[in-house]
């Protein structure tokens, strides 16, 4: 026993060692990765349910957390330094291939959204999502506070011409986020508040043009958003499933397995956009604030790395990619919720799909890699 | 560069807008959940807890000894959701091969209405072809279990059992009249269905369904399916345009068969002639001509002023009441008669004379209270009542013609009925389609002296009179004939159209049975004495045998 002990002892001591100097290698961010692990978790729990007991679907999209992470751990390896001075290069190259998309992409579903590369098929306007906030932050990171008009300009040219490439997809949830995730850099960029106030004065009276272009089914979505009792069995159809689904569920929810919007298939899109009204009709209000915890701590913390960060570039940079893991959050819910309009938004690290899955997991790779590549300040 | 304080500042303004609109997500949670949750709960469960019937079958009607005339079978109806019909090629091809039915109408039965969710293909298939449809699995193709009647004795008993339509409720005839009581009462069941209308889950009964009762019928299907088929020949033989036969149980009032030709099949009711649906026996009325006489003797001997042997004086033939002149049937001239000749001969001019020497209400009454001019009480649905003449004080000549039964309006079952009070020895029984095997006390309407008087007379009259057809080896027999002319819509009578008919009560010595025979225009013969006469004994001896009623002639085998 005694001899037992004192090995112990001392091996753990150099197991300890060689785990720590293991982990450090690995650059992960021990906090962020419980988080997201965890919202994972919530996630296949959710889908099997919302599948009708798919074990098929679970795997899947297990397979597809597997890949993210990959995707994840590469990020998490590279320091900012080393990929900024190629920012402007990444982003050219992924506008390109957004350009590509709308000429001569592979349709699908009527929408054009996908680059078929042979076997892999990519969208491009997911990339997007990483690239902006990338060019934006290499842009704006040495410009003098506050910003000026020129710069200003040009910021605003980085942010819409891709937002307006993925709109005409069409793909308007997207093209919002991505405009949103641009605005929240310039916010945090430091452009004056006289000015917030005047583009947010702008966005409104632009509002009726975005309203000209819009394809009819999103007009038809803003309509039925408005009143889906109009159109019951149409475009209101979902909205309404919906709000039953997290009404029905109540404090403490029907129970795991229990929601019968979901296992009778009145729930539209259950697996994707919709799987928050699956979770909430099982689960309930309890339920609910359980899951906004969860994405509380996993955005609270990211937005720690990013305030301590140590160049400006890494900062705007996390600060973007948080706030846009949270617009797409704050929007798919609001939209199931029947407080903002059907967009086709899926919450992150829980719906069904590897698309949207692997671009969340290389932001949170790129953020701890902010974390984990310090330099010892002083030493 | 700016300073690390204005970006924290900025973060903390940021950080709070987000929880701003976070705590805008909740609020709306709440307000769904909690404020709203009784009403959207409410929503969630209208969409999906629905209320199915569980089907009752109706209640088996059988004759008297428990055989079936008619039961309910188990069938399904195929129906389609149009919103969610979506089959491959094979699959339509295959359904409407099963449907026998071409995938052209199909396909536009679905096309044409597109915007409805419940649309029957086609109903009261047999189970086994709906089961093997439903096997297919086309989505938006459902199957609703119900049943459909048969009728296994078809044409035989069609008028009085009827019919129920495809929603199982009685049309026609008994069906119709005992419809609550055969009725079943079908339950409700509570069940979870998905948006596709797949039962999910069973919550259970909520109502029992009430089983249909079964009815006995007072009808001998063997007497039913006899008297059919002769009255069937009868009219096939003569080509005569309809008939029926009523065949009474004396001491119980139960109908034992009743029989109308032509007849349907119930089971198959398409293109057939509506007049064929009739239980004439009951709904139509007629003059019944001779038959009638008989109670008007009985009128006769119950006044006390005569008595079988008295005489009355038919010369010359020719008897002028109020300027209108009677005849003896073929314009003879039968001369003396006693009453029992008069009925043997059937005299018009006999039986004229003696109602108009009685006074003049005195038949009305008594034609009465054996049931002519009212219901029989039988409960079919449709009983015609008839009409009887008044004020026969002031219209001796229509006196005169009620006397030989003309000016009077019946039914064959009025007929039968008080028949059947002569060979009861005056007791009037109330007439039931329905088995009671006991013997009912019935009202005293007429003297059983009087009765059994007219009884021997009536026994007289198939002995030597113009019912010898009649005859029945083994039994004594009691009847009458009828031969009546048929009246033109255009008022008066037709010249060569009658009714022929026989009525008849046996064993005479303890009357058991009463068979009414009419036949609607015959064609060459048409006296009732040749063409229902020969019907009756059929009927009759068959039915005797069949009820194993005692021999009471055995000398005349």
């Amino acid at each position: 026993m005694v001899n037992y002990n004192l090995l112990s002892n001392s091996n753990q001591k150099t197991w300890d060692k060689i785990l720590a100097k293991v982990w450090q290698r690995s650059h992960l961010d021990f906090m962020l990765l419980c988080g997201i692990l965890l919202l994972g978790l919530f996630g296949v729990g959710i889908l099997y349910s919302a599948s009708g007991k798919s074990m098929v679907l679970v795997w899947h999209q297990a397979a597809n957390f597997g890949v993210a992470f990959i995707v994840l751990f590469i990020f998490a390896q590279i320091p900012a330094s080393r990929y900024r001075p190629l920012v402007p290069w990444i982003f050219g190259m992924v506008l390109l291939m957004l350009f590509a998309v709308v000429s001569v992409g592979a349709v699908n579903r009527g929408v054009q959204r996908w680059l078929n590369f042979g076997l892999v098929r990519f969208q491009p306007s997911e990339l997007m999502k990483l690239a902006m906030p990338m060019m934006l932050a290499w842009y704006l990171c040495n410009k003098t506070f506050p910003l000026r008009i020129k710069d200003l300009f040009f910021s605003c040219i980085i942010i819409v011409v891709p937002a307006l490439v993925i709109a005409k997809q069409p793909d308007l949830g997207t093209a919002i986020l991505v405009m949103a995730t641009g605005g929240f850099v310039l916010l945090l960029a430091g452009i004056t508040w006289q000015l917030i106030f005047g583009v947010s004065f702008l966005l409104m009276t632009a509002a009726p043009i975005v309203w000209h272009f819009m394809h009819d089914y999103q007009k038809m979505r803003l309509f039925s958003f408005w009143s889906p009792e109009n159109d019951p069995f149409g475009s209101g159809y979902n909205i309404i499933q919906s709000k039953i689904a997290i009404g029905s569920g109540g404090w403490f929810g029907k129970g795991w397995l229990h929601g019968s919007q979901t296992y009778l298939q009145f729930l539209p899109v259950r697996s994707t956009d919709f799987i928050f009204a699956v979770y909430s009709e099982e689960f309930g209000f309890i339920g609910c604030l359980l899951l906004f915890a969860v994405f509380a701590y996993i955005i609270g913390r990211s937005l720690y790395i990013g305030t301590h960060a140590q160049d400006t570039f890494s900062r705007l940079l996390v600060g973007s990619l948080v706030l846009s893991f949270f617009t797409s959050f704050f929007v798919n819910i609001g939209m199931v919720a029947g407080i903002l309009p059907v967009v086709g938004v899926p919450l992150p690290l829980i719906s069904y799909g590897g698309s949207s899955l692997i671009t969340f997991m290389a932001s949170f790779g790129i953020i701890m890699s902010v974390q984990t590549h310090r330099k010892l300040i002083g030493s | 560069m700016r300073d690390q304080g204005e970006y924290e500042w900025r973060l903390i303004i940021l950080v709070s807008i987000l929880f701003a609109t976070v705590l805008g997500l909740v609020g709306r949670i709440v307000y769904l959940g909690v404020i709203k949750h009784d009403f959207l709960l409410d929503q969630s469960n209208i969409r999906s807890i629905r209320e199915v019937g569980i089907p009752a079958h109706r209640g088996i009607i059988t004759d008297r000894n428990g055989k079936v005339l008619a039961i309910s079978i188990p069938v399904g109806s195929i129906w389609v959701n149009p919103k969610l019909f979506n089959a491959t090629k094979l699959q339509e091809s295959n359904l409407a091969r099963m449907l026998e039915m071409p995938l052209k109408s199909i396909k536009q039965k679905i096309d044409t209405k597109l915007n409805r969710e419940f649309v029957y293909l086609k109903r009261s298939i047999p189970m086994e072809n709906a089961d093997k449809i439903i096997a297919l699995k086309i989505p938006g193709i459902f199957l609703e279990k119900s049943y459909k009647r048969y009728y296994p004795e078809a044409e035989a008993i069609a008028q009085i059992v009827g019919f129920t339509n495809i929603d199982d409720r009685g049309q026609e005839g008994l069906e119709l009249a005992y419809d609550s009581w055969l009725r079943g009462i079908p339950g409700k069941i509570r069940v979870v269905k998905d948006r596709l209308g797949n039962t999910i889950t069973n919550l259970g009964v909520k109502a029992e369904p009430r089983e249909g009762r079964n009815l006995t019928l007072s009808i001998d299907r063997r007497i039913q399916y006899l008297a059919y088929n002769e009255l069937k020949n009868a009219i096939v033989k003569y080509q005569a345009d309809s008939g029926s036969v009523v065949v009474l149980a004396v001491k119980t009032g139960e109908v034992l068969a009743m029989a109308n030709a032509p007849s349907y099949n119930p089971n198959n009711r398409a293109g057939i002639p509506l007049a064929n649906l009739r239980n004439r026996a009951i709904t139509d009325l007629f003059e019944p001509g001779s038959t009638i006489k008989v109670f008007s003797i009985a009128n006769a001997l119950n006044s006390g002023k005569f008595h079988p042997n008295s005489v009355i004086d038919t010369n010359p033939g020719i008897f002028k009441v109020d300027g209108n002149s009677i005849r003896d049937d073929g314009e003879r001239n039968n001369g003396v008669l006693t009453v029992k000749g008069v009925l043997q001969k059937s005299s018009n001019i006999g039986v004229a004379k003696m109602t108009l020497a009685l006074p003049s209400d005195s038949l009305l009454k008594l034609l009465r209270s054996v049931g002519f001019g009212q219901s029989t009480q039988s409960g079919f649905p449709g009983e015609a009542v008839g009409v009887l003449p008044d004020n026969l004080k002031w219209r001796q000549f229509v006196l005169a013609t009620l006397s030989f039964g003309y000016s009077i309006s019946v039914t064959p079952l009025q007929i039968a009925v008080a028949y059947a009070v002569i060979a009861a020895q005056g007791l009037l029984r109330p007439v039931t389609f329905l088995k009671g095997d006991k013997e009912i006390p019935g009202k005293q309407v007429l003297s059983s002296k009087v009765c059994k008087q007219v009884l021997n007379i009536l026994e007289e009259v198939i002995d030597i009179g113009t019912g010898k057809n009649a005859r029945i080896p083994g039994y004594r027999v009691a009847g009458k004939t009828g031969t009546a002319k048929i009246a033109s819509p255009a008022g008066g009578y037709y010249k060569d159209r009658y009714f022929a008919n026989f009525i008849g009560i046996a064993p005479a010595s303890d009357p058991q049975l009463v068979i009414l025979v009419l036949i609607k225009n015959p064609r060459g013969l048409y006296h009732g004495g040749q063409v229902a006469a020969p019907v009756f004994a059929n009927v009759m001896n068959g039915a005797l045998r069949m009820l194993s009623i005692p021999l009471d002639a055995v000398d005349s085998i």
